[in-house]
């Protein structure tokens, strides 16, 4: 079990509110991924459920047991940091032995435990040697193997991925979604990439400002953010916002349309403009193309579309698929 | 582009630390060389071959205990370090891992009382340890030598601390790890090179430290500096003799210093390689 409640949580360093007040339920089993720009407060919100920071006022529970008040190791969570935290000092397997220890267990289990750990983790050759021994794909699955074999209630991953190279990154990001189906247990992640949280998450927290903008899986922020600020954070490439006259035709203050809901064509359309860059990725190409009527727009299409820079086209945004936002930023349904 | 470190640079910048260390060195070596004159050719001017005589070293012993004075020495600065350890070690703990607004005025201020001369206090403490009865006992220099490396004791653990890193110490209190165990497992491990350098380093100032132990010693408690300076006095000046005497009393620090050099050095320079 390992269902979470926030419950009014609110956190001030000194006279900074870094989060103002906080209501979430975490279900058991979840994978909920905070995500947010720098300094949005989701690390901070992570360390108050882990217990690291104290809570200002509030409650934390964890399965209906009011932890509010008890020490990190009585959580019964674990945590993977963002520097991985091992200790330098230790053997691999003495790392991941150590919570057992700390535990009480007895040799002849921590031993099975760790192998079994090490096992799934593709660590069974590295147990002798020391962290620094080891690259950064390597010690990250140190710092998840120190995490699992405690069996927790819940796992807290602290931007686990951000110290490693992109093509690592993807390859861990596959592991951990995998291992979360593996061992069924609720995951708390936090991320500043979008990207880690849309192909992770069973449900997203979207945070600015240390408020929660929106709650939900990945594909409603996706087709239903509710204000601006989501809409711009989730999706890459950025969704484009246009105003102006162009979204008073609408009905709208703002309107935003994602560069996949845009049509490109050299003969007719809506906004006529000048492509300016063009990124080609081989599956896709992005366009960036300046319009008089609806400012800089980047569209997205197929990878063998043959555009060049300075080349007048036409974009015609997807009917079904714009969204308007009035003026203090909320979507209009 | 890289510079080209060409065998000439190697061989200039080498010469230049030869010379350098050497010139560093030259009073101790000369010390030692003195050390093996007689009298007369001690003060006869600058000469860098003695005689090799022994003389000297054996008119140290008998006019004078060697070994009561070296007692005292290791006494007062070993003593001395282990208190400056257990007061320095959990105020630099304190410091490094729960620091306040105030945590780096505290650190000036202690650095600020290393500004001060001395000789400044000399009389008020003087008249303390004479009316305490703490005048030349060994107990009253150790509390002296404890007080005044202090301020350095906890400089170097705070910047020693400050090097590792939070998060494991929150990986251990994540782990289930006591305050503790904490300490006992992933705390001391850590920190016992740094612990060990600024030990070491601290005993080589406490050994040292000439002003406070010749002032505030006599007979009972005076330790090897004061062994040296007795060499100074009424009689008239016996170069030779004073020199024996010197090369007797920084023998013991000089061989402790060689062996410890490789932990010594990593102390001193902690902070400023990454």
């Amino acid at each position: 079990m390992g269902s979470i409640t926030l419950n009014k949580v609110n956190k001030s360093f000194g006279a900074t509110m870094v989060i103002p007040e906080i209501d979430l339920q975490i279900d058991d089993g979840e994978f909920v991924v905070f995500v947010g720009p720098s300094g949005c407060g989701k690390s901070t919100l992570l360390r108050l459920i882990a217990g690291l920071e104290d809570t200002s006022s509030g409650h934390i529970t964890i399965d209906g047991r009011d932890v509010t008040a008890e020490a990190p190791a009585k959580r019964g969570l674990a945590m993977v940091f963002q520097s991985y935290a091992l200790y330098p000092h230790m053997s691999v397997y003495n790392n991941i032995a150590f919570p057992l220890k700390m535990a009480g267990e007895d040799k002849g289990v921590i031993d099975k435990k760790v192998r079994d750990a090490a096992r799934i983790l593709n660590l069974t050759d590295y147990l002798e040697r020391r962290p620094s021994q080891l690259s950064g794909g390597q010690r990250q699955r140190v710092a998840i193997g120190r995490a699992i074999v405690r069996q927790p209630k819940a796992f807290l991953f602290d931007e686990p991925l951000s110290n490693l190279d992109a093509a690592l990154r993807g390859t861990m990001r596959l592991e951990i979604s995998e291992l979360h189906h593996q061992l069924a247990t609720t995951m708390i992640y936090v991320t500043h990439d979008q990207v880690e949280a849309m192909t992770m998450a069973d449900k997203i927290v979207v945070l600015n400002a240390g408020r929660i903008e929106q709650v939900g899986s990945p594909m409603d922020l996706y087709r239903s953010p509710r204000n601006l600020f989501v809409a711009g954070f989730i999706g890459s490439p950025r969704m484009n916002f246009v105003g102006g006259d162009t979204a008073k035709k609408l009905g709208a203050d703002t309107i935003g349309v994602r560069p996949e809901h845009i049509e490109i064509s050299r003969t007719s359309g809506e906004w006529p403009g000048t492509i300016g860059v063009t990124e080609h990725l081989g599956s896709d190409t992005f366009l960036h193309v300046h319009s008089d009527v609806a400012g800089t727009i980047t569209a997205r299409t197929s990878g063998e579309f043959d555009l060049h820079h300075g080349e007048h086209v036409f974009l015609t945004p997807n009917r079904g698929r714009i969204h308007r936002f009035d003026a203090e930023g909320a979507a209009i349904n | 582009m890289a510079r080209a470190v060409t065998t000439r640079h190697k061989i200039t910048a080498t010469t230049a630390a030869w010379v350098v260390a050497f010139l560093i060195f030259f009073p101790i070596l000369y010390t030692i060389l003195t050390s093996f004159k007689t009298e007369a050719e001690a003060i006869a001017g600058v000469s860098l071959i003695p005689s090799g005589t022994f003389e000297n070293y054996v008119e140290v012993q008998s006019q004078r205990d060697y070994f009561k004075p070296f007692a005292n020495s290791v006494i007062i600065s070993v003593g001395s370090t282990l208190i400056a350890l257990l007061i320095g070690i959990p105020a630099a703990w304190s410091m490094a891992f729960s620091p306040t607004r105030r945590t780096k005025d505290v650190l000036m201020w202690m650095l600020s009382t290393k500004m001060m001369p001395a000789v400044g206090v000399l009389v008020p403490m003087y008249l303390l340890f004479r009316d305490t009865g703490l005048l030349d006992t060994t107990s009253g220099l150790t509390m002296v030598l404890t007080l005044i490396n202090l301020p350095i004791v906890i400089w170097m653990l705070y910047t020693y601390f400050r090097e590792i890193p939070g998060e494991i110490l929150e990986a251990a209190r994540m782990d289930g790890a006591s305050l503790f165990n904490e300490i006992v497992y992933v705390l001391t491990p850590m920190a016992v090179p740094g612990i060990a350098s600024t030990m070491l380093l601290n005993i080589i100032l406490a050994w040292n430290e000439a002003f406070w132990t010749i002032r505030l010693s006599a007979a009972n408690a005076a330790p090897l500096t004061a062994f040296i300076a007795s060499f100074s006095s009424p009689q008239g000046l016996f170069w030779a003799k004073l020199s024996a005497a010197s090369t007797l009393a920084i023998a013991p620090i000089l061989i402790m210093g060689w062996f410890s050099q490789k932990q010594l050095v990593r102390g001193l320079t902690f902070g400023a390689v990454k």
